[in-house]
């Protein structure tokens, strides 16, 4: 099968509905295809794409001279494609996607609170990711509005937000958080409950929104990969990886092959050593701690390793535009391997013991069942895709290199539940330990770290890059001297948390813990 | 009689129940010592609940607007009346002045007040966590009472007494034989045991997840002295079941006459037993993982059940043997 041999029929049926695409832009943000559209054929461009099977994945605004930029990307077969319209500034109105792609919901609502875009037919008027921040009409993504922010005042609580109630006998509703008991991030959860039995549960999000998209704005590339490693600090090396194969792509720098191997290498050690976190959390969030210390222990053997090779725990800063900060040399490799065949020896008996635990597995299979069709609908990425029959892997799908040549096997599961989510994390562990043996026998020799090109014409670039927690999509735009004016990394948080609302329902509250830990979205990938 | 009423005794009533409170919180540190060892970690000290009890005594207590009085007065409510059913059990001898005067119902009784008092503690702030904490720990206490009746009136019967030292006299008189009534009754107080007392599988004492919580949600919203005497009332309970099982299940090695050798062997006896019994629950702690809650009434019927069959096998098989 070829690349984009779906892309005819597609555009056929964009023509058959009278959609007018220009296609001046096509290879711009390349491996992506985009298609220009007219602001008024958005929702209809959507409807059609859903209907046609692509899969929803990211949505962001750009402001571009006296125009917005809607940028859409969508997934089929492996193929990515963006569709782009222009918004005039005087009305920003564009017809909302949500009746079309359900995912969408919380991009447009960000969108809306953070650039003042407004989509018509939304199904949903309340803020999202904003809280009580600025002014009615004051939004920060807005070229005038300050990158060093407008007000040193706090934000005024967002106390009066209007959750969804359950009305009935017996219905009572449980607040949780933003501030919680253990030591995670802030979020607050809203539960509609008959007894212990949840009927209804809402996430309110945007406790950790740190303004990330705006402080992008007028970094150099080094400075702006330091930022996307801190997107999320548990998947740095994947973020990082992310903009930096964006802004590659932007300003057509070429990576040495030894530089792409090492990064695959941080990544797939970043995979191994959070699903080595998860997995003994989830078993500790059914009382079941003696995992949680097994693997606690190889987990911390794990980031010391990371430490000594690659100058910090979680590998920050390690990843460059161009490259890697990091070398290895042959005895650092030696060791390494010694440490593949270490852990696969280790973990044997506590993935035995997981894997049929009878206490255990009475917790966790068919707690939390997210069916795949709607796992389908909501565009779910990763291990919980993958443990609800959605393999789709950027490694494999649409592979970037080094996995041109490190071929990688995605473990699918129908059950969608917590048992196939742990099942899914203990293969992928596997799995990595060999795609790392691969990388590191066919390590290419030579530089770690290319030359920077200097950009002298604005350009925009999308990277994709698979992090532990799935698909990661990042776009840059750099300006002619070669600045950053505009970055956006869609972690695969955004679509996964809508998920646990959906897996959830008709669990009961004391199975909450054990289902949030075995989705784990990133709050603040999520926030930004 | 006069020997059980003389003041001697009733020194050494004090001085046992003085022991069992300020031993309770040992034998929670040594559950939580031997489950860290279990998995392969140094765990906290032995007398860490000691030094924990004394931090919180030393700290301000604060309590929520909008609690009542119940709040205030639940912790020594809840403190007294376990401490009361605590003094009622043989620790290291028989034949108490306090085990003549109050029986196993009344043991019973002391506890269900503790409970029903911390029950309504739960609830009088008016937070969720509290609320789901109390109804859950009804659920558990509704199933687990009749089933901790049920096993006792087994020994009871056998003995013809409900006054606990003389179940444990009787006992220790009887021929060492094998009874199942005993066997089938002591299964259903291990399970009630750990039920009431929080433990896995049941509750998990280690949790920080507030919507998981039975025990821990009810006093979450206490702090300072109260928030002490509420987990001291906890070590408590766990103590006072651990020597009803070793005491009236093992009774070997308890005193039944008031000297010091005796007296001296009671309290060995007791600690090693004890120790046992820690380890046991430190085990079963960490090879079992928590059950769904709705998994409890089930977990609860079968102690219930293993209780009945203790009364119908001793119907059957002993009486008149």
């Amino acid at each position: 099968m070829s690349r984009f041999d779906w892309l005819s029929e597609f555009l056929a049926r964009l023509h058959d509905e009278n959609v007018l695409v220009r296609r001046g832009l096509a290879k711009a943000l390349a491996p992506a295809h985009v298609l220009v559209i007219d602001p008024e054929d958005w929702a209809k461009a959507a409807a059609i794409a859903a209907e046609f099977g692509c899969r929803w994945a990211a949505l962001w605004g750009d402001e571009l001279g006296a125009k917005y930029i809607l940028y859409m990307v969508l997934e089929y077969g492996g193929d990515y494609l963006a569709l782009r319209a222009r918004i005039p500034t005087e009305n920003p109105v564009t017809p909302s996607v949500v009746p079309h792609f359900a995912c969408a919901d919380r991009m447009e609502r960000h969108i809306h609170d953070l650039l003042g875009l407004t989509f018509s037919g939304h199904p949903d008027d309340r803020r999202w990711t904003r809280h009580q921040a600025w002014p009615a009409h004051r939004f920060p993504l807005r070229r005038d509005f300050p990158v060093e922010g407008e007000s040193p005042d706090p934000t005024p609580p967002d106390s009066d937000y209007p959750f969804r109630r359950v009305l009935g006998g017996g219905v009572y509703e449980i607040p949780v958080g933003p501030v919680h008991a253990g030591i995670i991030e802030p979020g607050h959860f809203r539960f509609q409950a008959v007894g212990e039995e949840i009927l209804q549960l809402e996430e309110r999000l945007g406790y950790v929104h740190k303004g990330i998209e705006k402080i992008a704005q007028g970094r150099d590339p080094s400075a702006l990969v330091r930022l996307a490693g801190r997107v999320s600090g548990d998947s740095t090396v994947a973020h990082a990886w992310a903009a930096c194969q964006a802004m590659e792509r932007a300003a057509r720098c070429q990576v040495p092959r030894r530089a792409l191997y090492l990064r695959a290498l941080m990544a797939e050690r970043e995979r191994v050593a959070n699903h080595l976190g998860d997995i003994g959390a989830i078993c500790n969030d059914v009382g079941f701690a003696f995992a949680l210390y097994q693997l606690s222990r190889l987990k911390e053997q794990w980031l010391r390793r990371n430490q000594q090779l690659f100058k910090h725990r979680l590998m920050m800063d390690a990843v460059l535009p161009g490259g890697v900060a990091v070398n290895l040399d042959a005895e650092q490799i030696d060791a390494l391997r010694a440490d593949h065949r270490r852990l696969r020896a280790e973990l044997h008996t506590p993935f035995d013991i997981i894997d049929d635990h009878p206490s255990l597995e009475d917790r966790l299979v068919t707690t939390g069942r997210l069916p795949a069709d709607a796992a389908r609908r909501l565009g779910v990425l990763g291990y919980v895709g993958k443990a609800s029959g959605q393999g789709f892997d950027v490694r494999r799908d649409n592979p970037y290199p080094p996995y041109d040549s490190v071929p990688v096997t995605v473990p699918v599961y129908a059950e969608g539940d917590v048992a196939a989510r742990v099942r899914v994390r203990m293969e992928e562990i596997t799995i990595t330990l060999g795609i790392m043996d691969k990388l590191l026998d066919t390590l290419p020799t030579g530089e770690v770290q290319g030359l920077w090109p200097a950009v002298t014409r604005a350009c925009e670039g999308l990277g994709c890059v698979e992090g532990w927690r799935g698909e990661i999509l990042t776009y840059v735009r750099l300006d002619e001297t070669g600045r950053v004016m505009r970055f956006f990394p869609r972690d695969p948080s955004w679509l996964t948390w809508p998920a646990l609302e959906q897996l959830i329902l008709g669990n009961i509250v004391p199975d909450f813990p054990v289902c949030n830990k075995s989705v784990n979205g990133s709050y603040s990938g999520h926030d930004l | 009689m006069d020997s059980v009423l003389s003041p001697a005794a009733w020194l050494l009533a004090g001085i046992q129940a003085l022991l069992f409170t300020l031993a309770a919180p040992l034998l929670s540190g040594w559950v939580k010592k031997v489950k860290s060892r279990l998995q392969n970690r140094r765990g906290p000290p032995l007398l860490q609940p000691y030094q924990n009890l004394w931090k919180l005594f030393g700290k301000e207590a604060l309590v929520a607007h909008t609690a009542s009085p119940v709040f205030r007065a639940a912790p020594y409510i809840v403190f007294s009346s376990t401490w009361l059913a605590a003094s009622v059990i043989p620790l290291i001898a028989t034949k108490l002045p306090t085990a003549a005067v109050a029986d196993v119902i009344v043991l019973v009784g002391f506890l269900a007040l503790g409970r029903f008092f911390l029950a309504l503690a739960g609830m009088d702030v008016g937070t969720a966590f509290g609320g789901m904490g109390s109804s859950r720990e009804t659920l558990i206490a509704a199933l687990a009472e009749p089933a901790m009746l049920m096993a006792i009136f087994t020994l009871t019967m056998t003995a013809h007494t409900t006054n606990l030292s003389s179940v444990v006299d009787h006992t220790l008189e009887s021929s060492y034989s094998l009874r199942p009534s005993f066997l089938f009754a002591l299964g259903a107080m291990l399970l009630v045991a750990v039920a009431e007392t929080g433990r896995i599988p049941v509750d998990n004492p280690a949790t920080h997840l507030e919507l998981t919580m039975v025990h821990e949600a009810m006093i979450l919203e206490y702090s300072g002295r109260h928030l002490a005497l509420m987990e001291w009332a906890a070590q408590l309970k766990l103590m006072i079941y651990g020597v009803l099982i070793a005491n009236v299940f093992f009774p070997w090695g308890i005193a039944t006459e008031l000297n010091l050798g005796s007296l001296a062997i009671g309290l060995a006896a007791i600690t090693s037993k004890l120790a046992v019994l820690g380890i046991a629950l430190a085990v079963s702690e960490t090879v079992l993982a928590k059950m769904r809650l709705f998994r409890v009434p089930e977990y609860l019927n079968l102690a219930l059940l293993l209780a009945l069959l203790g009364i119908f096998s001793h119907v059957i098989l002993e009486v008149g043997a």
